[in-house]
């Protein structure tokens, strides 16, 4: 009776941890749809146009048809591709987006799993998402592929430097790898938030991570006018949408980092008013509207350009900042970070 | 069997059999993703013996940044792997001796007395709120902070090397510096010239859109 009741607990345990993960995938995947449908409207009043409004009320509808659309197409594997790393690639790149949200803290106590080296742990699992991209152009067999491939390893490997070094001032602010720490460490109000006293630190982060999400003006690892669609150029159906689900759940998850890093989480900015994920929302949607915004606004960097910025630019930056905040914190104006 | 032991043998199962592919697959690129397997594989098992600091800086260098870069190479090399296996016969003699000595070298080390699991019992866990990160950054940047200074020193010196064999300023380099671009003014580049229009002589009368002249 005893083992049967042991296996019962285990049972439970599990049960209840899938569906904690389906509470987190299922209103993701959800913002991935109405993500790319807010893109299209935005970008549309933009550049004064419409933008979808054709399916369901102000098109509303959109997304759930466009993927009913690619769930219905045909895969097409082509015939001198490396069939298992072909399907291996889309996967690869998913996976790693879905979870790094294990350790996203939505309020000090909604959290999957609140773990103490958290900003490790998002860093490591988001640094594996470039093999899906290289493994998919090289498993393509096909030379556009591989050149987007290429182009978007090595702007992958280079960002990450500048957006780890643009961390380290974090938790070097914060004193704490937990992100339930880092927030906690910036209540208090708007002027507490780390977007202060880190600022250089919070717009190489962004910038970054705009680069890391292979989002305009980052985008040449897809370079539409020069090598057609990149990497994920001989994918179609559900194995190119799984490439745009993991692109934009990127997105939402260097916003949600960033909000949660630099802009207090789901702390609110005024004293009076109370803490909670209505916040975290709220500051999360902005920063996918800078996204956006960045999007309809920037041509597309040369590549060259790209590669300085990131190497010459970005990295002499944070190392610099990383040394004026360790030489703060050893005066009296250390309590600005804390 | 406990879960953590069965998550052991799970994961030793798949680095032993990754480790194996990394040598035996006939494809460089596949041997390569077998590598990160591996490590990834490893990591997961460092975590087991709560070692999370070092499980996650292995899957951040080696599998995000050392791996890419050695795929980066791989790929883009055209390996003929029969003109590899040409010599095989000739190295085979060293490969061997090279082979024993490392086993030697394994047996000497796990099967003595002095690494036995009697002498080097498994360390006591730790509570849930132990921070592997602090208590490693406390050692290193106290008690060993020469050691790690000197490592970085030296990795720096290699880093310079590297860059300083390798940097050839080419002569037919287009290379634009950014701070000239930015500094231009519009009147370095261009120059607005008055002129009066002019009429084309004989196509009066033809073209409407000329008609308000």
């Amino acid at each position: 009776m005893e083992s049967v009741g042991m296996d019962w607990t285990a049972i439970q345990t599990v049960v209840w941890t899938l569906i904690k993960i389906l509470a987190v995938v299922v209103p993701l995947m959800l913002g991935v749809a109405y993500l790319t449908y807010a893109e299209r409207k935005i970008i549309g009043w933009m550049q004064v146009r419409i933008g979808p409004n054709r399916v369901g009320f102000l098109g509303l509808l959109q997304p759930i048809a466009d993927a009913v659309k690619l769930l219905m197409k045909e895969i097409i594997i082509p015939s001198g591709a490396s069939r298992g790393l072909f399907i291996l690639g889309p996967i690869l790149v998913i996976a790693p987006a879905l979870a790094a949200w294990a350790v996203i803290p939505f309020t000090d106590t909604l959290v999957l799993a609140n773990i103490n080296a958290g900003l490790l742990y998002v860093m490591a699992v988001t640094s594996m998402g470039v093999y899906g991209v290289i493994i998919a152009g090289w498993a393509s067999n096909s030379k556009y592929a591989f050149l987007g491939a290429m182009r978007s390893a090595a702007q992958i490997i280079s960002y990450e430097i500048a957006m780890g070094f643009a961390l380290v001032g974090v938790l070097m602010a914060a004193q704490s790898l937990n992100l339930v720490d880092i927030v906690q460490g910036q209540s208090g109000g708007l002027h507490h938030w780390y977007i202060w006293p880190l600022f250089p630190l919070f717009v190489v982060y962004l910038v970054s991570g705009v680069a890391e999400t292979n989002r305009l003006p980052f985008d040449v690892a897809e370079g539409e006018s020069e090598i057609v669609a990149g990497f994920h150029v001989e994918y179609s159906g559900m194995a190119f949408a799984v490439f745009f689900l993991a692109e934009y759940a990127n997105m939402i998850l260097v916003s949600a980092l960033t909000t949660l890093m630099f802009l207090g989480g789901w702390l609110s900015p005024v004293t009076f008013l109370p803490d909670g994920i209505v916040w975290w929302l709220l500051k999360t949607g902005f920063v996918l509207f800078l996204f956006l915004w960045f999007r309809a606004t920037f041509p597309r960097y040369r590549y060259d350009q790209i590669m300085r910025l990131g190497w010459k630019v970005f990295i002499p930056i944070t190392i610099v900042w990383i040394v004026v905040v360790a030489g703060m914190m050893q005066t009296p104006y250390a309590y600005l970070f804390h | 069997m406990t879960y953590t032991t069965a998550i052991f043998y799970f994961f030793a199962a798949i680095l032993v059999f990754a480790g194996l592919r990394v040598i035996t697959a006939r494809n460089p690129v596949h041997a390569a993703l077998y590598l990160v397997l591996a490590f990834f594989t490893a990591a997961g098992l460092w975590i087991l013996l709560e070692a999370e600091f070092l499980a996650i800086t292995l899957v951040l260098v080696y599998v995000g940044a050392v791996m890419v870069l050695f795929l980066f190479v791989v790929m883009m090399l055209d390996i003929n792997l029969e003109k590899m296996r040409e010599g095989f016969w000739d190295y085979l003699p060293l490969a061997g001796i090279v082979a024993v000595l490392l086993v030697v070298e394994m047996v000497l080390i796990l099967g003595s007395r002095h690494f036995g699991l009697e002498v080097m019992g498994a360390p006591a866990p730790h509570a849930a709120d132990y921070s592997n990160t602090k208590e490693l950054g406390r050692v290193l940047y106290t008690d060993y902070v020469y050691a790690f200074e000197l490592a970085a020193v030296i990795l720096l010196v290699a880093i310079v090397a590297a860059i300083a064999l390798t940097l050839r300023h080419r002569k037919d380099s287009k290379f634009i510096d950014p701070a000239v671009q930015v500094k231009v003014k519009r009147n370095d580049r261009l120059r607005i010239v008055k002129m009066q229009a002019e009429k084309r002589p004989g196509v009066e009368g033809q073209d409407s859109g000329e008609a308000g002249t």
